[in-house]
């Protein structure tokens, strides 16, 4: 096969590619462009067999066909709760095939450069391995926060800083080193480096806390193409390039779109957690009501208001992923849809562990995404709103965001049911929420406390709608 | 511990302090129930309902009084018409009574209560706050006899009150004036309006002017600055003579032009001010109506009579006192669900046993004797709704001086300049392969966020796991190197196969398995 038929199918595969993410843009055309994404990934990978490929395709085939079976098994079993660990562990996986190819890469060097073009070379493959180690193990890290393996705490190292400051330095110098060194030596910097580029995304995820998830998981797959984009360079392969470019962009889109949503700085966020701001600030923030302010209720009459109303918000939360209330919250909505009630969900942009977590979860309960809206679309609603149910969720629903100038969440923008009528909390206890603020909404007159575990509540609420 | 709830007796009483409904959740909490026989019957609860939800129904009065722990009743005892006993008279230490007991005007009763040793809470006296609006009976009450005023007014008013463009010719709409928009006012409004009426609402405190508009009514303004009426507890307080006079300009021209007036004008514990007076009954369209809420108090027209309905000028004045009475079935269920949550207060234990405990700001509030000890008025209640609406003000004032400076107009050039001196220095160095994969890379982050700005915020998940897939395209590297002869270099070129593998399959069928749940 001549290499023009290869550079045009790579440039088929790169529209393919772009067309697949555009295709995201609307659920009518999203599966469409998943299927083109599918078809640019194949074509890809089948002109490169076919083209490039001349000996050990008993590897190749055995690799492909085991691996391709376990990401089968994997797509399959995984709960829509567990999405964001899925992720996370992808992501990993790309950023160890980065490391593997970029050494690859070094160690198997074909034709003779000129001494610029090897420098250039040289920095690309180091570059690579770099970003590829520390998406490696910042996912992994990942993962296991999410999946509850590890403290969800930010760990925060004293002068952890200048140990980051320090591990900087120390990969610059060694990438010098290597430069000079190679290509025929210097592979110890190599090996230093990747050592380091583990430690630094450890070390980086773990000063993270829970409720910045969503911010890690999208900067991570922005990383990840970052990886693939320097693989393409090393490689002098355009279709890397491209895709890199784009998973790397939209993985930064998101990253953007998680620090707006929460009102934080990137850089706050990857320099460290909630932890030692809100120790100060939920002090200040912590007198939002007293205790006597509540007025709990019982699920009967949170179902005799729901019954009762014309306009119904729901607003989801991580609480209602973990007690995996999704599908009995769906039926309420059914049963009140019946009865004439419009009921409608409200989704904040970091509600959940990562991007559009809440609505997977609702699409897997069946919920219909055009009774799903965004924050911004349904925040002016509230007025008209008889009920508004709160379920599982705590940090976005908090006036004091708007309320409290000091406080450690102020200025994020939060959905605002407490202009509504009426609004109904199911909690477990009066615990604060992942960013350790208390929140006034609780105390609100026109707010009822439904305590207990989200899908108890929510079960017993279907049971008196059915009987 | 057992309850006892009485007959009222006092003359076209028809409420009655315990409903079945609340009779059941009251025996979670452990109590006992007796109900003297036909106590429910003018609210349409008959003795039948009661048995069913397991109410004892007692015979006579007297034994009710002598054997409950608790006395619970709507009007405040006074002597049997009938069977000529002073229900107060019959109880003892250890007994509590429960009901309506305007402390401030009865002080004889109270004198009574604390005699015979008894512990009496007021359900008026409850304070106003908002822990224990679920017990405010006032408020309860208050809101039927709103309602109500405005279906009295519909009854004597000779005209729909919803405009009509019929074959017989066009109605207009009627149009009502409510003074005084609190609880009662607010009902008012809200009654009349559903109606179809033009209603007008005045309030001497400029706070409420937000919740009339809420339920689409007109406030109005007088040209009058700075005094707010606002007074302890919610309630209103008396004005300054220069605000009077404007306010009462104000209901001297409206009063010309509306066609039913329902005033509910108090200020505690005095006579209710007089504000719409005979001359602008006077002026009134013949067949106007006024409805007084306040004619208890002394009325706030002159000329209403109490319990009476009198035409004066063509025009009806009624003065019902009883008016949540006269809608007893809603307002006895009302009044005994505030009891209830009273008692829920009380009996923290939920174990039929109710423990007067006066640290409680409510129940020390509503306590007017406290085991023969008069301990009326209690000290002032702490909390008023106003200065937590200033920190609100406050803060958001801060917020806006947080706002950071606005930026250099040229700001936005330190960075072009920046990375284009950047590029320029590249291009001076690199070789033109590098520089072609540069422009392929540059064009395509800007492709990517062009495109993935256009994505939907419901579809990020499958946005992530999507890219995840196609970030996988290392595994081209991966394929390129794995013919290589060094063994160590197919090893890692298999290993990343693999690994990609994994990532592709499972990337794209967990992406496709997402979008397929989503549905219309």
């Amino acid at each position: 096969m001549n290499s023009g038929i290869i550079t045009v199918s790579y440039i088929a595969s790169s529209a393919l590619f772009i067309m697949a993410l555009g295709g995201l843009s609307h659920q009518e055309t999203a599966r469409r462009g998943n299927f083109y994404g599918m078809l640019g990934m194949g074509l890809a990978v089948l002109v490169t067999i076919v083209g490039l490929v001349t000996e050990n395709q008993v590897f190749l085939i055995g690799g492909i066909v085991v691996g391709g079976i376990i990401g089968w098994i994997l797509a399959k079993r995984v709960e829509m709760t567990q999405m964001p660990e899925l992720v996370a562990i992808l992501h990993s996986l790309v950023g160890l095939a980065a490391v593997f190819v970029g050494w690859a890469n070094a160690l198997d060097h074909g034709v003779s450069l000129n001494s610029v073009e090897q420098a250039i070379h040289a920095s690309e493959t180091y570059i690579g391995i770099l970003i590829g180690a520390l998406t490696f193990s910042g996912s992994v890290c990942a993962y296991l926060k999410l999946a509850a393996k590890i403290s969800g705490k930010p760990l925060q190292l004293p002068g952890r800083h200048l140990f980051n400051l320090g591990l900087g330095v120390l990969a610059i110098w060694f990438g010098v080193e290597y430069v000079a060194a190679s290509p025929d030596g210097g592979f110890i910097w190599l090996v230093a480096m990747t050592i380091i580029a583990l430690i630094f995304g450890v070390h980086m995820v773990v000063a993270i806390g829970g409720a910045d998830m969503p911010v890690v998981v999208s900067m991570l797959n922005s990383y990840s193409g970052w990886a693939a984009a320097a693989m393409g360079f090393m490689l002098g392969n355009d279709l890397l390039i491209v895709v890199g470019a784009l998973v790397g962009s939209s993985g930064a889109i998101l990253s953007y779109i998680m620090c707006k949503a929460m009102n934080r700085k990137f850089l706050n966020v990857i320099l460290g957690g909630f932890g030692n701001k809100s120790s100060g600030g939920s002090e200040s923030a912590g007198a939002a009501g007293s205790e006597e302010d509540i007025k709990p209720i019982e699920a009967d009459e949170a179902a005799d208001m729901l019954v009762s109303a014309k306009e119904v918000m729901i607003l989801p939360g991580y609480g209602m992923a973990v007690a995996q209330a999704q599908h009995t919250v769906f039926e309420i909505s059914k049963k009140l849809r019946d009865k004439g009630v419009n009921v409608r969900f409200g989704i904040h942009p970091v509600a959940g562990r990562m991007p559009g977590h809440m609505n997977v979860l609702l699409a897997e309960a069946k919920v219909p995404y055009d009774i799903v809206y965004e924050m911004d679309e349904i925040n002016e609603d509230f007025p008209d709103v008889d009920v508004s149910v709160v379920i599982g969720a705590n940090d976005i629903v908090n006036p004091a965001a708007q309320e409290v100038p000091d406080s450690p969440i102020a200025g994020m923008p939060v959905l605002e049911p407490w202009k509504g009528k009426t609004t109904i909390v199911l909690k477990r206890g009066m615990s604060t929420g992942y960013a350790g603020v208390d929140n006034p909404l609780f105390y609100k007159d026109n707010t009822r406390m439904l305590f207990g575990d989200a899908k108890d509540s929510v079960d017993s609420i279907l049971k008196i709608l059915n009987g | 511990m057992k309850i006892g709830i009485p007959r009222e007796v006092e003359e076209g009483e028809r409420r009655v302090a315990l409903t079945p409904e609340v009779a059941t959740q009251l025996h979670k909490l452990g109590f006992s129930l007796a109900i003297e026989t036909q106590a429910g019957a003018a609210a349409n609860f008959d003795d039948e309902q009661y048995r069913a939800v397991g109410v004892e129904i007692v015979e006579d009065p007297r034994e009710l009084w002598k054997t409950s722990d608790i006395i619970m009743k709507v009007r405040p005892p006074k002597e049997h018409p009938e069977l000529g006993f002073y229900g107060v008279e019959l109880l003892g230490k250890g007994q509590t009574l429960i009901s309506f007991m305007y402390p401030a005007m009865n002080q004889e009763l109270l004198q009574d209560l604390s005699n015979h040793g008894v512990t009496a809470l007021a359900v008026d006296s409850v304070p106003r706050i908002s822990r224990a609006q679920k017990m405010d009976a006032l408020s309860s009450m208050a809101n039927i006899a709103g309602y109500r005023a405005v279906v009295e007014a519909a009854q004597h008013f000779g005209r729909f009150f919803t405009g009509q463009i019929t074959a017989a010719g066009k109605v207009p709409p009627a149009k009502v004036l409510v003074i005084g928009a609190g609880v009662a006012g607010l009902a008012a409004i809200g009654a009349a309006k559903s109606m179809g009426a033009i209603v007008r609402a005045f309030d001497t405190r400029p706070e409420v002017k937000e919740q009339v508009e809420s339920m689409d009514a007109e406030f109005l303004m007088l040209d009058f600055d700075d005094e707010d009426g606002s007074g302890d507890g919610g309630y209103a307080k008396t004005m300054s003579p220069e605000f009077i006079k404007a306010e009462m300009d104000l209901f001297a021209a409206q009063a010309a032009e509306v066609d039913i007036i329902i005033t509910t004008a108090l200020i505690p514990g005095k006579p209710a001010p007089e504000l719409i007076t005979e001359r602008m009954v006077a002026n009134m369209k013949p067949g106007s109506v006024i409805v007084d809420l306040a004619a208890e108090a002394g009325g706030n027209c002159k000329l209403t009579e109490a319990n009476k309905v009198v035409v004066k000028h063509g025009v009806t004045l009624i003065g019902y006192t009883n008016l949540p009475s006269r809608l007893a079935a809603q307002a006895s269920q009302l009044y005994a669900t505030n009891l209830r949550h009273l008692l829920t207060d009380l009996c923290p234990e939920k174990n039929g046993e109710i423990v007067v405990n006066m640290e409680d700001e409510v129940i020390r509030g509503a306590t007017v004797v406290k085991e023969g000890e008069v301990t009326w008025p209690p000290p002032a209640p702490r909390i008023s709704l106003a200065p937590k609406e200033d920190v609100g003000i406050k803060s958001k004032a801060e917020l806006e001086k947080a706002e950071p400076k606005k930026a250099h107009p040229l700001a936005f050039l330190v960075p072009l300049a920046l990375s284009g001196l950047a590029l320029f220095g590249l291009g001076s160095v690199a070789p033109p392969e590098f520089l072609g994969h540069l422009t392929v890379f540059v064009l395509s982050c800007f492709i990517g966020y062009m495109v993935i700005w256009g994505v939907s915020h419901s579809l990020h998940t499958p946005l992530m796991s999507v890219t995840n897939a196609i970030s996988s395209i290392i595994v081209i590297g991966a394929l390129i190197q794995i013919s290589s002869d060094s063994p160590l270099v197919v090893i890692l070129a298999t290993l990343a196969v693999f690994i990609t593998s994994i990532n592709i399959v499972g990337g794209f069928a967990v992406t496709q398995r997402m979008l397929r749940m989503f549905r219309k």
